[in-house]
């Protein structure tokens, strides 16, 4: 799309230090702003480029990222089960960011275009500047982002827990939180109350994670790795 | 004389008109609402979670589970969300199923819309009239893939199979009659497609008649003109989608503005209201499902005259068919891996979107390369428009509550996932 490679270049110009970089793929424009500078990117983005509507705030935990649990090269004369490692392998570059992203996703209604921003938070203390006084649809989709991901708001109003159930310890969508969760709950007919325990299921892998190298998609990489891509070509 | 102080109530999580499992604490001067905390998560089941454990294929039934009521919406995102990641286009017949069984789709959760709508106002014959044609399009589904409800049938690369050459039937029983299932197999002596296409010559006079019973009735007009007025400026405001903002005076539908499958060669009007008021989302929802009618007549059309595959033969992605299966070692082998390890999607990033019947349903998808989605959101229209609740129903007495709760068209299976 046309308009999407102009207000990409527009953007460059215009927020040069706000910018960490753009990426155009698959018709869609992903923007990555420093956090210090998030608020007033998404503020000049409503007001100047006419981005009316926050769909969607999405919290990211790229604790995992590129790490699989087969090796793909080597296991197959052992049997499937037996490649298995879930201690994990790092199949693709290392990720070198924060661990944690916050993911915006605008929409203009006048201009009929679509948009990502994303930031990356610190680790150890992940916080970014609310956008609810922006977009007020961003208050429950932050609210959805702290309770999941742990991923503090500043400036947001109410930044209570929202999906998970009341006193839930934790923040569940992280990687590192098992799926069955922590504990279970049931019902004790001496005490004649909902008691809580740690959870008695094993945590099993069905179908491990499978990064392969599939050389149709080679050429497509390649492209993309070529000149604006930090991290090289050490992807083989 | 005593001082009158505020006080809160509950409102569900049991509550008949809360649509599902909502607690919505109320606080209350008199019978006039003040302000209103809804506490959602109730039905919370971690989908997203669960779909980052599983390869892709897999996860398409979860879609299904999360607007209950337009489940072939919420798989059209998922896998439209997959094939640009993989970069593939499914074949042109496919695309005219999918829309389809979209727009029966949209009628089939506008009708419970209306009956519950309608229920919770106070008119208990139009959910009779409503159940009746939604079991006509549930025939439809179970015809297509073999459930009523959860049909997993849109898959990455096409639909599971082709339309049906012959409709279900009723089959004889102690219960009813000879007489009684002739009658019911009359509309079924054909394929799938001429049964919509019956549906689709008798429905609009059912609507008329759901229109006979609601929209000049001077009940139904106390209880829902004027009643949750929301502006276009706030709706924006608050990431509202769909019939919400339409009713709004925003003309704005993602089938016409970003069209995606065929839509673009279909003819359609979207209807827009004035007030922004639950009368005028009503006559919004209603016209919808004309129009809806209307999509699905054309693809019928379309459909009886082009026959072709409804699935990539690319199998890598797609499963072989079971004749080669008996005969191919590499068929069986790609069946084998399909089904066991899944397909290994390119890096990258990609967010997909459908007008799905409450607005806009987005499937952000994240992949590092693997066979399972690296994160995976979920963008719920519900979960924007009950946040908006508490600003819709201040001032409001609690009677309108349920009017405008069931005016915003939630399912909890969405906007808690």
């Amino acid at each position: 799309m046309a308009e999407l490679h102009t207000l990409q270049q527009q953007l460059q110009q215009c927020f040069a230090q706000a910018i960490i970089s753009t990426k155009y793929d698959r018709n869609e424009l992903t923007i990555e702003v420093e956090r210090e500078h998030l608020h007033a990117f998404c503020l000049a983005l409503r007001d100047d480029y006419h981005f009316e509507q926050l769909m969607d705030v999405c919290g990211v935990d790229y604790l995992e990222y590129g790490v699989a649990q087969w090796e793909t090269g080597k296991a197959t004369g052992k049997g499937f089960d037996r490649g298995v490692d879930l201690e994990g392998i790092q199949a693709t570059p290392k990720y070198n960011k924060t661990r944690f992203a916050v993911v915006y996703h605008l929409l203009s209604i006048s201009k009929n275009l679509r948009i990502r921003v994303r930031t990356y938070v610190d680790d150890d203390m992940p916080m970014v500047d609310s956008v609810n006084d922006i977009w007020e649809a961003a208050n429950w989709f932050e609210r959805e982002a702290f309770d999941m991901f742990g991923i503090l708001f500043t400036g947001h109003p109410d930044l209570r827990r929202i999906l998970t159930d009341y006193g839930f310890v934790g923040h569940p969508f992280r990687k590192d939180f098992p799926l069955s969760g922590e504990v279970e709950v049931r019902y004790d007919a001496k005490e004649q109350r909902v008691i809580y325990e740690p959870v008695d299921i094993e945590p099993r892998v069905l179908v491990p994670k499978i990064i392969r190298h599939d050389n149709r998609y080679e050429a497509q990489e390649q492209e993309e790795a070529s000149p604006d891509d930090k991290q090289g070509d050490d992807s083989k | 004389m005593a001082e009158i102080h505020n006080y809160t109530i509950n409102f569900g999580p049991q509550h008949p008109a809360a649509h599902g499992v909502l607690r919505l604490v109320l606080e209350l001067d008199g019978e006039v609402i003040q302000r209103a905390d809804p506490h959602v998560g109730l039905l919370h089941r971690a989908t997203e979670k669960l779909a980052e454990t599983k390869p892709f294929n897999q996860s398409i039934g979860y879609m299904d589970r999360l607007d209950y009521v337009s489940m072939m919406s919420n798989e059209h995102a998922y896998v439209l969300a997959i094939e640009k990641l993989l970069g593939v286009m499914p074949p042109i017949r496919a695309k005219y199923i999918r829309v389809m069984f979209d727009e029966i789709t949209r009628i089939l959760n506008h009708l419970l819309w209306l009956g519950a709508h309608a229920l919770d106002i106070g008119a208990m014959t139009v959910f009779l009239y409503c159940f009746r044609e939604r079991e006509d399009l549930m025939d439809c589904y179970e015809a297509a893939s073999g459930t009523r409800m959860h049909a997993t049938y849109f898959r990455p690369g096409g639909v599971y199979r082709d339309l049906p050459s012959k409709m279900t039937q009723y089959q004889p029983s102690k219960w009813r009659s000879k007489k009684d299932i002739d009658r019911l197999n009359e509309k079924r002596s054909g394929s799938l497609l001429d049964f919509i296409e019956d549906f689709t010559q008798r429905f609009p006079k059912c609507v008329d008649e759901y229109e006979t019973l609601l929209t000049d009735n001077r009940i139904w007009k106390q209880r829902t003109v004027g009643i949750g007025t929301i502006s276009p400026e706030r709706a924006l405001a608050l990431g509202f989608s769909g019939p919400m903002i339409r009713g709004s005076g925003i003309e704005w539908d993602l089938r016409k503005k970003q069209p995606y499958a065929v839509y673009d060669k279909l003819d359609f009007d979207i209807p827009v209201g004035k007030n922004g008021d639950c009368y005028d989302r009503y006559l919004v929802r209603i016209e919808e499902m004309r129009q809806a009618n209307r999509i699905v007549k054309q693809c019928i059309d379309w459909l009886r005259h082009n026959p072709g595959p409804v699935m990539l033969e690319e199998h890598k992605i797609t499963p072989p068919d079971r004749v080669s299966m008996k005969f191919g070692m590499e068929s069986l082998i790609h069946h084998f891996k399909v089904f066991t390890e899944g397909f290994c999607v390119p890096e990258g990033e990609a967010y997909s979107i459908v007008e799905s019947p409450k607005g806009e349903f987005g499937i952000y998808l994240i992949s590092d390369g693997a066979n399972k989605p690296y994160r995976m959101k979920i963008r719920p229209p519900g979960f924007a428009h009950l946040a908006g609740l508490d600003e819709m129903i201040r001032g409001h007495m609690i009677a309108d509550v349920v009017a405008i709760l069931s005016s915003q068209d939630i399912v909890f299976g969405e906007v808690d996932r």
